[in-house]
């Protein structure tokens, strides 16, 4: 059976609003039952199956713009629950020892398993005023420059890197743009492509755009059954193709944004599974199946050469694409 | 949320009505001083306006041409071409989206890139042409761009690249995301070869463009007044609700921001391209 996310229980999906009717019903039942109704306990049960079958039901047909949604779901576990949950002595760093400290980019030290690693997180925040402070999980460029600092850090003590991305985009603001939000990204690009230590990427949630590339240049790439990932979001991408933000749903056909899309696409290596009816249903599944693919992840690669590693990361990034003639 | 960076494609889409090439017709009138002025005059003049210095934007063609000793441009890859790796359709199909813009053209897709001669001295040389799609990067120009990438680092020639774009092309979706590292990690390559890369902006450069290869140049110019930044001003202005301020994401902006060398009038372009070639020893 599954539960429900206390978190998660104030927020309705539209597509889920059955699912949470009948939700809502199993609970009132098993409330009476328990007082003064056992003959409702076999109702329950019978609800409860009902319940299980629509859930599956609904989630084996998901589209890609239900799939956005269920990545933005407020319950859904973000990198700082993730992290929390199974990091062991989780040491946060902060600040890019320039400018500032971005809360959009976490970074620490922190055991994956039993590998001692440098994690980089987007971070959207848990509460209203998280929330704004992170700017939704839109990073600036000194968050982009802290998670340098801390590749290099990471890169002179053999520790490897893991990110965790979970953003809309890099922050469109003034300030982002007088400080360099463009180079300070395009930095990150250019020396993620050849840090010598393994990286292991997993999109968690939103992939958007640079922002999330901005971390995002690894040796292994996962992303979670239900996360998105594309070069623009489908809101952004609707008001410009569509001029109309009401275009977003026939966006997100359109730009093949889901995880099965982007493993065909070749963009990211495997897809992380969720528990039925999305990580946010069920956080601790989520995270399970999560550090369980970024332990295998870094136990691979801990076997190769660096330098047979870098050449393997530049082999990969250097053929994705499609032109013809090939 | 708040709308994304590549939204800047459309800011641009929209202003091209009024900053777009020289216009048809003996006189044209400068969009930014009004002046009326002959059109001849400005061609000859390098597409600048003879009043007021205006940098009209110019195609990949007439870029090579500026830039080259004359006749040495040897264009190379001209056969790859863009395919539909998505089956991508918005308000139109982007395959014929592509055949409406390579008839347009005359190119295959956004970016012209060849071998040629500045001031006697050989180059590797890519020029974008935002007349294609806004100059968007789908899979061929991060191909381009990475092949001219590898041909410096095999040749130790010095590599110049004209950027002129909205950014990443949406219609190839992650594929085009990928173009921004493809392109970063080849210039680790040629940086760890020593070579030299000289980056040279122009009106527009934006979004996934500036954010990968734009701004990894050993040396960065811009052309003046040219719009250079990540969000495009609409997508700002959206999301802090205010007006920007005047100039901002200007090359003369980003130069007091500490973003760029220099800005570089287009008649100066070929003996300063000259000169880093000669002090970087190349
Ligand atoms: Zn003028």
């Amino acid at each position: 059976m599954t539960t429900v996310n206390s978190y998660a229980g104030t927020y309705e999906l539209d597509f889920e609003r059955p699912l949470l009717q009948l939700e809502r019903q199993i609970a009132e039942f098993e409330s009476q039952a328990s007082l003064s109704r056992p003959d409702l306990a076999d109702e329950v049960r019978k609800l409860r199956q009902n319940h299980d079958k629509m859930l599956k039901k609904i989630y084996a047909k998901l589209g890609p713009w239900d799939t956005v949604k269920v990545a933005r779901h407020p319950g859904r576990p973000q990198a700082i629950d993730h992290i929390r949950a199974v990091i062991k002595d989780f040491t946060e760093l902060h600040g890019d020892r320039h400018f500032g400290d971005d809360p959009a980019i976490i970074t620490g030290l922190g055991r994956v398993g039993s590998h001692k690693c440098m994690l980089i997180a987007h971070h959207k925040g848990k509460d209203t005023k998280e929330r704004i402070a992170c700017h939704f999980g839109c990073a600036h460029p000194e968050g982009y420059r802290k998670a340098l600092l801390r590749m290099r850090l990471a890169e002179k003590f053999a520790l490897p890197v893991v990110t965790l991305v979970d953003t809309p985009g890099a922050y469109p603001g003034i300030g982002a743009e007088e400080r360099g939000q463009a180079q300070a990204i395009a930095l990150n690009l250019r020396e993620m492509s050849r840090l010598r230590v393994p990286i292991v990427s997993a999109i968690i949630g939103e992939g958007g755009s640079g922002g999330a590339l901005g971390i995002a240049v690894a040796d292994r790439i996962g992303m979670m059954q239900y996360a998105w990932y594309s070069v623009i979001s489908p809101e952004g991408c609707a008001a410009i193709l569509w001029k109309s933000g009401d275009a977003a749903e026939k966006a997100a056909e359109s730009l093949k944004l889901t995880a099965a899309d982007n493993l065909q696409l070749g963009t990211i290596d495997e897809v992380i599974e969720e528990p039925v009816g999305g990580a946010h249903r069920d956080p601790a599944i989520a995270t399970q199946n999560l550090e369980k693919w970024l332990t295998n992840a870094l136990r691979d690669l801990k076997r190769f050469k660096i330098d047979n590693l870098i050449a393997k990361r530049f082999e990969r990034l250097r053929h994705i694409g499609e032109v013809a003639p090939h | 949320m708040t709308e994304l960076p590549g939204r800047s494609w459309q800011d641009l889409a929209d202003a091209a009505g009024k900053r777009s090439e020289v216009p048809e017709g003996l006189w044209m009138r400068c969009p930014e001083c009004e002046a009326m002025v002959y059109r001849k005059t400005v061609e000859q003049n390098l597409h600048v306006c003879p009043e007021c210095d205006y940098h009209h934007r110019i195609g990949a063609d007439e870029r090579t041409r500026q830039l080259c000793d004359t006749g040495s441009f040897e264009p190379m890859w001209e056969d790859l071409r863009p395919t539909d790796p998505l089956g991508f359709v918005d308000l139109h199909a982007y395959k014929n989206r592509l055949a409406t813009e390579q008839a347009k053209t005359g190119h295959a897709d956004a970016l012209v890139c060849g071998t040629g001669f500045i001031k006697g001295r050989r180059v590797v040389l890519a020029c974008m042409d935002n007349r294609f799609m806004m100059g968007s990067m789908g899979s061929v120009v991060g191909e381009k761009i990475t092949r001219s990438i590898e041909k410096a680092i095999e040749t130790d020639l010095p590599l110049i690249i004209v950027s002129c774009s909205g950014g990443a092309r949406m219609q190839e979706g992650a594929l085009s995301l990928a173009q921004m590292s493809k392109t970063a990690a080849a210039l680790a390559r040629l940086d760890a070869a020593g070579g030299l890369f000289i980056s040279v902006l122009t009106d527009p450069t934006t979004g996934g463009v500036t954010a990968s290869f734009a701004m990894l140049g050993d040396f960065i110019v811009a052309e003046p007044r040219a719009l250079i930044g990540f969000a495009g001003p609409r997508v700002i202005a959206n999301t802090v609700r205010q007006e920007l301020p005047r100039g901002f994401q200007r090359s003369e902006h980003l130069l007091q921001k500490g973003f760029i060398d220099r800005v570089v009038h287009r008649k100066d372009l070929r003996s300063e391209i000259g000169r880093f070639i000669d002090y970087a020893g190349k």
